[in-house]
């Protein structure tokens, strides 16, 4: 029998606005537990949350990134449940009204493209973070009230490669908005992942299950190839899926059973009456527009159309927003862009994981890459100096005055290298019967003579003139 | 201190030209309070230490002659935080709570110079029409001991009427100012939802909280409110609209000649008390007296206010008392073994029979399956009521009834029947429900007890009642009428 | 009339409330809400096909605060009145089912 998948994910993304999305406290990480609440963060009794516009504008940027409607009058709701990172005992939420919906992305799976719909992506608060031990659980709230964008995707995603994709095409437009890092490693994104399958032509979805622990793509892909084929064994050996929410466990890529679930949750979703609805209009969306950077796929058509890029190059390029405004910016300060896509994927990748940092956190600007490429492309310095230069930059140094610091200058003037090839023929005269004999492996042994005597300073695309144009005298 | 004989302006006067300091007025404040309140209990907790040291401090600066507010005592209702004050909105689960912030309305009133005396009682979390759900105390009626003083501002009420204090504040869900203000006697204003911060009051609905002052006169209302009113950047459902200085409006100029008032007929039908009818329709005549005119108009879906509003009302709250578990703040059960015990006995504990009630009937309107039939459906009604006022208030100035079908009934004589005290609010909750401006005014007497009348304005047009009560006033002496020695007749 | 709502589902309401009730209790609180709920249903008598529900009476629309970060420094206040903290945090007895959390 086959089956055929279908795979839902939502993910929340953290946004990083300076303040909370209901109250004015600092949105920041690694301080003291609590050090950044006040009396709304807590829940006090007679606080009102206050909306902030700033979460507000990013959820339409996100909305517009995803090719998704913004809802012209939207509102928030309030979402009952009881735990101890929640301290009014409801989040803040968007249930019926969410600021976006009905969007899409683009993915490609080897080589095919497919779009994904984006049922709706709704901005709320995030909860508190509990931490356990032996008899007690202590909660620090400074986390709480961290604004999230919910996207939730359309039931379209049909393999575990395809939410791989989806997610990579996510994060990636996402983070060419600058509203987040998405970084799961470090929990501004985070991905609920549901799976269910049925037999090919039955119209009904089956059961869904649900996973947990998901906490890189790679792992979402695993996990997903695994509850895709134990969902088929149990389907396969006449057995019913059920309900069900399951942990990913790293070590052995299996899912394992957390808890079976009876009958939805409850949460007694009702309009937010604290907070006044938001007539989002046409001219603010068109601002916010007007504003946008230029997203991953329009980049890529450019560099290839315009600059002549491979698509390999254009990927590789336009990974991160940072990268490919460096990119840009590189190329704006008269680089060759083939070059500069080369450094960009080549040295400085290498350099920026060697250094477990991002690009925007080191020294590299583009006015030094630029810099140090058009020197080689001038023939001031050769590639094998560039290396040199190259890592000087990464200190921030400029490349031109490095290089005349360090006399890395490549002499490719040919009345200073006239005469030392002049005086290496002299010496060499079996060589120069050799060429004349036919034996042009002489030449190569020549060039290395006065790359010698000019301690590899030559350039040799010069000293290669140079030399033919004295042989054949 | 004789509060009966003195008004905001005539206190001011008094001030200004040191017949009396700051420190002797507040000190004789707590004198009328020390000697009624052990029979009235209107007070849960008093502010004195800090109450006399302010007051010396207004003494030692002197008095800002153009400010009518400066050395004025008052009281506060228990559910309006105040930093460093006990606040319990009387309530085992708050009953040793101290806020570490104050109410928008509580700093505003601090800053003009007003002096807090203390926090007055109330049905725990607002919850009630006869303060006989305090967790914490019972108060007395300031006209007769036997009988409630309504609620929930109960304790703000007797403690104005009674003479203790020249005025009060208090919050008004479903009728919690007017009602308890027509129990005992004065005025008491529900101003338009959004006209003042609700930032530190304790949520009981949120849709329909309003705070309000409660005076013995309308000048001394329309002052106060002037005073608090105005848009809060802490609660972003206030009103941007310009605050009026409404008591500037008040004089012997002030007319309601030309003036449309309509009737409803609805305000006048089965249940209400035939005396409370005849003082209701005596004012109508005095007000045709005056030259304005009077009609009688409908509110059909007003009979569907009470069911629409307990709905609502307890939905919301059943919401906003989630936060109360045992967990930040407030009473934690000390029979705890898990967390599941932090939470459940801890609410159990601290929540009393009526506050349960509401929170399980706002559970149940909410919850998976009956959300259409009961939430959904009442704030469908909510929207018929709001036209209804919307269509009399096109072509009428403001509406007039009674505030409640009876005047204050005896203490224990409907507590143990929620059902009869629901429907005690039929009168003053539509006015919730739409938002609107609600005041209480004195308008006569019912078997000996006071009998408060309604009127009812357009959106942020507190100013037309205002000048309505003002005028009624002038041309009767309801309002001069007091208890006999505190109530103790 | 046919019971609106039986004990069991006042026993429901009540736990997601996080309330708990003895037997009498939860004989008393049935027959009361069950009153009450009849109360509710003559809501039915309205005619509301086409009827907007109204869940804001406020006057104001699309009021934001600007993103601007302020601390207001009540750490300290906020910790003490908690019934149990310690190093910083809010305590509580442990949290068993953690398949919620983050």
């Amino acid at each position: 029998m086959n089956f055929k998948t279908t795979i839902g994910l939502e993910v929340h993304v953290e946004l990083k606005t300076n303040s909370k999305i209901f109250s004015p406290s600092p949105v920041e990480f690694g301080d003291d537990p609590n050090a950044n609440t006040n009396v709304i963060d807590w829940g006090y009794p007679g606080v009102l949350p206050t909306t902030n516009k700033g979460v507000v504008k990013s959820g339409i940027m996100a909305a517009l990134a995803l090719h998704a409607q913004v809802e012209p009058h939207t509102h928030f709701d309030r979402k009952n449940y009881f735990y101890p990172d929640n301290p009014k005992a409801y989040q803040i939420t968007q249930s019926d009204k969410p600021i976006a919906h009905d969007g899409w992305i683009e993915i490609d799976v080897d080589g095919e493209k497919k779009r994904i719909g984006i049922a709706e992506m709704h901005i709320e608060e995030d909860a508190g973070k509990n931490t356990h031990e032996r008899d007690y659980s202590y909660v620090d709230l400074n986390r709480q009230g961290t604004p999230l964008i919910e996207i939730v995707s359309k039931p379209e995603i049909a393999s575990p490669d395809e939410a791989y994709a989806y997610l990579e095409a996510l994060r990636q437009r996402i983070q060419f908005t600058g509203i987040s890092d998405v970084k799961m490693e470090e929990g501004s994104m985070r991905v609920d992942v549901n799976i269910s399958i049925r037999p090919e032509g039955q119209k009904k979805f089956g059961t869904k299950t649900e996973l947990k622990n998901l906490n890189s793509f790679n792992y979402v892909r695993k996990g997903l190839a695994f509850e895709e084929q134990r969902q088929q064994r149990v389907l396969m050996s006449g057995g019913q899926i059920q309900q069900e929410t399951r942990r990913f466990d790293e070590t052995t890529g299996q899912t394992i059973l957390m808890r079976v679930k009876e009958g939805s949750d409850d949460y007694r979703y009702f309009p937010e009456p604290d907070l006044p609805a938001l007539n989002i209009s046409d001219e603010w969306v068109n601002e916010i527009g007007a504003e946008m950077p230029e997203m991953p796929g329009s980049r890529r058509l450019r560099y290839v159309n315009e600059l002549g890029l491979t698509d390999y190059d254009a990927m590789v390029v336009t990974q991160t927003k940072e990268m490919a405004d460096f990119f840009d910016e590189t190329v704006k300060l008269g680089a060759d862009p083939k070059s500069a896509a080369n450094y960009l994927q080549g040295d400085v990748n290498a350099f920026l994981n060697e250094q477990h940092a991002d690009l925007q956190d080191t020294q590299l600007t583009p006015a030094n890459l630029a810099g140090m490429i058009n020197l080689i492309t001038d023939g001031t310095i050769s590639s094998k100096m560039a290396k040199k230069v190259f890592k000087a930059i990464t200190q921030g140094k400029e490349p031109k005055a490095f290089v005349e610091e360090k006399g890395l200058v490549q002499l490719s003037d040919p009345a200073q290298l006239q005469p030392i090839i002049d005086a290496v023929l002299a010496d060499n005269q079996q060589s120069v019967d050799d060429f004349n004999n036919g034996k042009d492996r002489a030449v190569g042994y020549l060039v290395g003579q006065i790359m010698k005597q000019t301690h590899g300073k030559a350039n040799p695309q010069v000293v290669n003139k140079l030399l033919i144009a004295s042989l054949k005298k | 201190m004789n509060y009966f004989e003195k008004d905001l302006t005539s206190l001011h006067d008094d001030l200004v030209a040191k017949r009396i300091s700051v420190t002797d007025l507040v000190q004789a404040t707590f004198d009328n309070i020390a000697a009624t309140d052990p029979d009235l209990n209107a007070f849960l907790a008093l502010n004195k230490d800090a109450a006399l040291k302010k007051a010396a401090e207004m003494d030692e600066k002197g008095i800002d002659a153009d400010n009518i507010l400066a050395g004025i005592p008052l009281a506060i209702k228990d559910n309006i935080v105040t930093k460093g004050l006990t606040t319990t909105a009387a309530s085992k689960m708050l009953e040793n709570f101290v806020p570490i912030y104050d109410a928008t309305v509580v700093s505003t009133l601090n800053e003009k110079g007003i002096i807090n005396v203390g926090k007055t009682n109330m049905d725990e979390f607002a919850m009630g029409g006869s303060t006989e759900n305090s967790a914490l105390k019972t108060t007395k009626n300031a006209w007769d001991y036997t009988r409630v003083p309504g609620g929930s501002s109960g304790g703000s009420a007797a403690a104005v009427a009674s003479g203790e204090v020249i005025a009060a504040f208090g919050s008004d869900t479903g009728g919690s100012i007017r009602q308890p203000s027509s129990f005992n006697g004065i005025v008491g204003m529900k101003p338009t939802y959004g006209r003042i911060s609700r930032w530190g009051l304790i949520a009981f609905a949120s849709s329909l909280d309003e705070i309000g002052p409660m005076t013995r006169t309308v000048k001394d209302n329309a002052i106060l409110l002037s005073a608090v009113a105005g848009h809060d950047d802490h609660d972003l459902t206030t009103s941007t609209k310009e605050v009026p200085d409404f008591a500037a409006e008040l004089n012997d100029q002030t007319s309601v000649k030309g003036m449309k008032i309509g009737l409803p007929k609805e305000f006048l039908g089965e249940g209400v008390d035939s005396e409370v009818k005849d003082a209701i329709l005596a004012a109508a005549d005095k007000y045709r007296e005056l030259g304005a005119t009077v009609d009688e108009v409908s509110l059909p879906h007003n009979k569907y206010g009470v069911a629409a509003y307990y709905i609502i009302a307890s939905s919301e709250a059943s919401s906003n008392l989630q936060r109360f578990d045992g967990i930040r703040y407030g009473h934690r059960s000390d029979d705890v073994k898990n967390l599941e015990d932090v939470y459940v006995n801890s609410r159990t504990e601290g929540f009393g029979d009526e506050v349960k009630r509401r929170i399980m009937l706002g559970t149940f309107s909410l919850s998976a399956g009956f959300y259409d039939a009961y939430f959904k459906k009442a704030a469908q009604v909510r929207t018929l009521i709001i036209n209804d006022f919307q269509a009399v208030l096109k072509d009428h100035d403001f509406i007039m009834g009674p505030v409640a079908p009876t005047p204050a009934f005896k203490i224990g004589e409907e507590i143990s029947n929620p059902m009869t005290m629901y429907m005690n609010d039929i009168l003053t909750i539509p006015v919730n429900l739409a938002g609107l401006p609600g005041m209480s005014i004195p308008a006569g007497f019912a078997k000996g007890m006071p009998v408060g009348m309604q009127l009812i304005g357009r959106p942020f047009d507190e100013s037309t009642l205002y000048k309505a009560g003002y005028v009624f006033e002038q041309a009767t002496d309801f309002h001069k009428q007091t208890p006999k020695q505190g109530g103790k007749n | 009339m046919a019971s609106r709502i039986d004990q069991d589902q006042v026993q429901h309401v009540a736990s997601l409330a996080k309330l708990s009730l003895n037997d009498d209790q939860l004989k008393y609180f049935t027959t009361q809400l069950d009153e009450i709920i009849g109360l509710f249903e003559t809501l039915n008598e309205v005619d509301t096909d086409g009827i907007e529900p109204t869940s804001s009476v406020s006057d104001q629309i699309n009021v934001m605060r600007e993103d601007v970060a302020d601390n207001w420094g009540q750490r300290d206040a906020l910790l003490a009145n908690a019934p149990e903290s310690e190093k910083g945090y809010i305590r509580v007895p442990t949290i068993i089912d953690e398949s919620e959390d983050e």
